[in-house]
């Protein structure tokens, strides 16, 4: 079907500020991925999956200019023991990070073997992206896979001594960034990723992340800080028999992140669970999409999304599980909650089951909601002041989400980040 | 210590008159009872003087050591030394125990002026005064009151004021939902509060609780109104007669 001229138009003036990367071992990926960008053509606000959040400023040609965070609070994960990669408005900064070593771990940059004809990565960068690409299109995921130049390809073989740690800084206010990540989990591997900072003005992500035969892949992400980047992240992750997979996300600031997250569940016994906390003032925006195939048997899957907005504040998720048939015995949980903090916040969500087996457990639920006034009373009635009574309940109801992290030290991390935010806001 | 005078209290949200004149007043050092049948305003009286929305006071008023508890915001009021154990306590979800009673016990100290307490005073403290109200240390981790069970809601709310060491303390039908041996550990935990700085307003249906919270004074509430005040017998006479004979009297 030919697409309306306006999202072609889009379309054409977006790609004539890229060029595609010539040569080496992802060409054929990449020219495949643009194929599917010019079929699908980029999102606009008349497709259903971008119903509820405005596309533009991630599609427009250039992007709108984000001014820099204040930095007067330490980053985050700072304290904690890992492998730090820093990248500077898109590019790898070799200087500012550790060595590219860590035992059973072999890395490297996209950029530094895109000159090579063979890699492993070739096997799997854009691969599973392209996978995730039906039964909904994500033309943004696959715009990154033709024309991302940095990222890191990972390969795990054992169990990671400590997490890697991607840190993403943001120095020119018109950065525009597309970084692609490909993660390959090797039989019984294990990694715990973390990703901290605002990274570019714009920013478009891609995580491919392949989890074998009893792998454990857990993933830590804060994002948000500089309040005027817009974001775009896609991971997509394809889980192997008993493998485990963990994703969490805290997010405050922005006036635009949409995070989607593409999981397949290929292997019996398998687990995903992933779930985001985020906390938005004023003209913040973000999106929560999520969809979980369940193609095996006996596995389970998790989504729990907390959302506290304010001002004005704007939310969304989109989640859904799709039982195909014969994955008999799946357990599909996914709740999303928004705390709505005064009358003029919103949020928007569309849970989806889509179930084609007879022998399955899946339930979901949405709500939207004020602050408890009874439970604000009993801590008032004991001394606690309105604001630290308001922040404690708001903590309370972002918890069922932050539990979602295994780490209890990373769990205390993020805690400490929410009632910062919090803090900082407090009437 | 507490002095509530002429206090006329309506629903905010409808022209429902609750209080119609309550005269009160508590002395330091002395346990005062109310008692009264369903619908006689006694919970009224708790919420309206403890801060909580929904009321208007219309008439009267209602002063803590001579403060002008009515102007202030209910975590003002608590500062001053006001305490309520609620018939009700609230389950909270995600917010536990310790760092709720953490977070008011500094709050409470941080509002008069005082140094917050350290994290291994406090441990010591609640560890103490736990034991004595037979709470576990796994009921201290949970959320608050979350799957609690009457007595310890109860109990819990004994271990509140243990640890905010107020200077009047309002008990809300405390003994409701307690089976005896839940109601004389309960009781047992308020005895020991008593001191000669600290007042008590214990309002009850039943004279029971009296038998082990033995107070000084006691009232019969009734339509809004203190009909009739007198000592420990005023209880005793309640429960062998019931309401009707003393309200009838007191018209």
């Amino acid at each position: 079907m030919a697409l309306p001229q306006a999202k072609l138009d889009a379309t054409d003036a977006r790609l004539a500020t890229l060029s595609l990367p010539a040569g080496g071992w992802a060409e054929t990926a990449r020219q495949d991925a643009l194929s599917r960008v010019k079929a699908q053509g980029l999102p606009g606000r008349r497709d259903e999956y971008w119903k509820y959040t405005r596309p533009d400023g991630l599609t427009a040609p250039a992007p709108t200019s984000a001014a820099i965070f204040d930095e007067s609070e330490p980053p985050v994960f700072d304290e904690v023991d890992r492998l730090k990669l820093v990248f500077v408005d898109g590019v790898f900064d070799a200087a500012a990070s550790d060595d590219l070593a860590l035992e059973h771990v072999r890395l490297e940059r996209l950029a530094d073997t895109s000159s090579a004809d063979i890699h492993w990565a070739r096997d799997y960068y854009g691969t599973l992206e392209a996978s995730g690409q039906t039964p909904v299109a994500r033309p943004l995921a696959a715009l990154n896979t033709a024309f991302a130049t940095d990222g890191l390809l990972i390969h795990v073989t054992g169990k990671a001594p400590k997490p890697i740690s991607l840190i993403y800084h943001h120095q020119d206010p018109q950065s525009d960034v597309m970084l692609h990540h490909v993660i390959r989990m090797d039989e019984g591997a294990e990694l715990t990723l973390l990703e901290n900072g605002p990274a570019a003005a714009r920013f478009n992500m891609v995580l491919e992340v392949e989890v074998a035969d009893g792998a454990a892949f857990n993933h830590v992400r804060a994002q948000g800080r500089d309040h005027e980047r817009q974001a775009a992240t896609h991971i997509f992750a394809r889980l192997g028999r008993e493998s485990r997979f963990k994703s969490f996300t805290m997010t405050a600031n922005g006036v635009m992140t949409r995070n989607e997250c593409v999981i397949e569940l290929t292997g019996d016994d398998a687990s995903a669970h992933v779930a985001g906390a985020c906390m938005g003032d004023g003209d913040f925006v973000h999106d929560d999409t999520v969809f979980i195939t369940h193609d095996a048997v006996n596995c389970e899957s998790r989504q729990v999304f907390k959302k506290v907005l304010r001002n004005g504040a704007t939310g969304v998720f989109q989640g859904k599980i799709l039982v195909k048939a014969g994955a008999q015995k799946t357990d599909g949980y996914q709740i999303s909650q928004s705390l709505l903090l005064d009358g003029d916040s919103q949020f928007l969500a569309k849970p989806e089951l889509e179930i084609y087996a007879d022998d399955v457990a899946c339930s979901h639920g949405s709500t939207s909601g004020a602050i408890d006034e009874d439970a604000l009373f009993y801590l008032r009635a004991r001394g606690v002041p309105h604001g630290i009574a308001t922040d404690l309940l708001t903590l309370a109801f972002l918890a069922e989400a932050v539990e979602e992290i295994e780490d209890a030290a990373l769990a205390e991390e993020i805690v400490t980040r929410m009632e910062a935010w919090l803090a900082r806001r407090r009437g | 210590m507490l002095e509530i005078k002429n206090l006329h209290v309506k629903l905010e949200e409808e022209d429902k008159q609750i209080l119609k004149g309550v005269d009160l007043t508590v002395e330091a050092g002395k346990v005062h009872a109310i008692m009264g049948p369903n619908g006689s305003g006694k919970s009224t009286l708790s919420y309206v003087l403890s801060g909580r929305d929904g009321y208007e006071v219309t008439e009267g008023s209602a002063t803590l050591e001579g403060e002008d508890l009515l102007e202030l915001e209910p975590e003002e009021r608590a500062s001053l030394g006001l305490f309520l154990a609620f018939q009700y306590p609230v389950e909270i979800p995600g917010v536990g125990n310790m760092t709720f009673l953490r977070t008011a016990v500094n709050a409470q100290r941080k509002a008069r002026g005082q140094d917050e307490m350290s994290a291994s005073d406090f441990l010591k403290e609640i560890r103490a005064k736990a034991k004595e109200l037979q709470i576990d240390a796994d009921m201290l981790k949970r959320p608050v009151n979350v799957g609690f069970s009457g007595g310890e809601k109860k109990r819990n709310e004994i271990l509140q004021m243990a640890m905010l060491e107020p200077k009047m303390c309002i008990l809300d039908e405390t003994d409701s939902g307690l089976d005896v041996d839940a109601m004389k550990l309960v009781a047992e935990g308020v005895n020991a509060l008593r001191s000669e700085g600290r007042g008590f307003l214990v309002i009850t249906h039943y004279q029971r609780l009296l038998d082990h919270i033995k107070p000084d004074v006691v009232h019969i509430m009734s339509n809004g109104r203190i009909v009739k005040s007198g000592g420990p017998e005023l209880a005793l006479e309640v429960e062998q007669n019931g309401y009707a004979d003393i309200l009838a009297e007191a018209v």
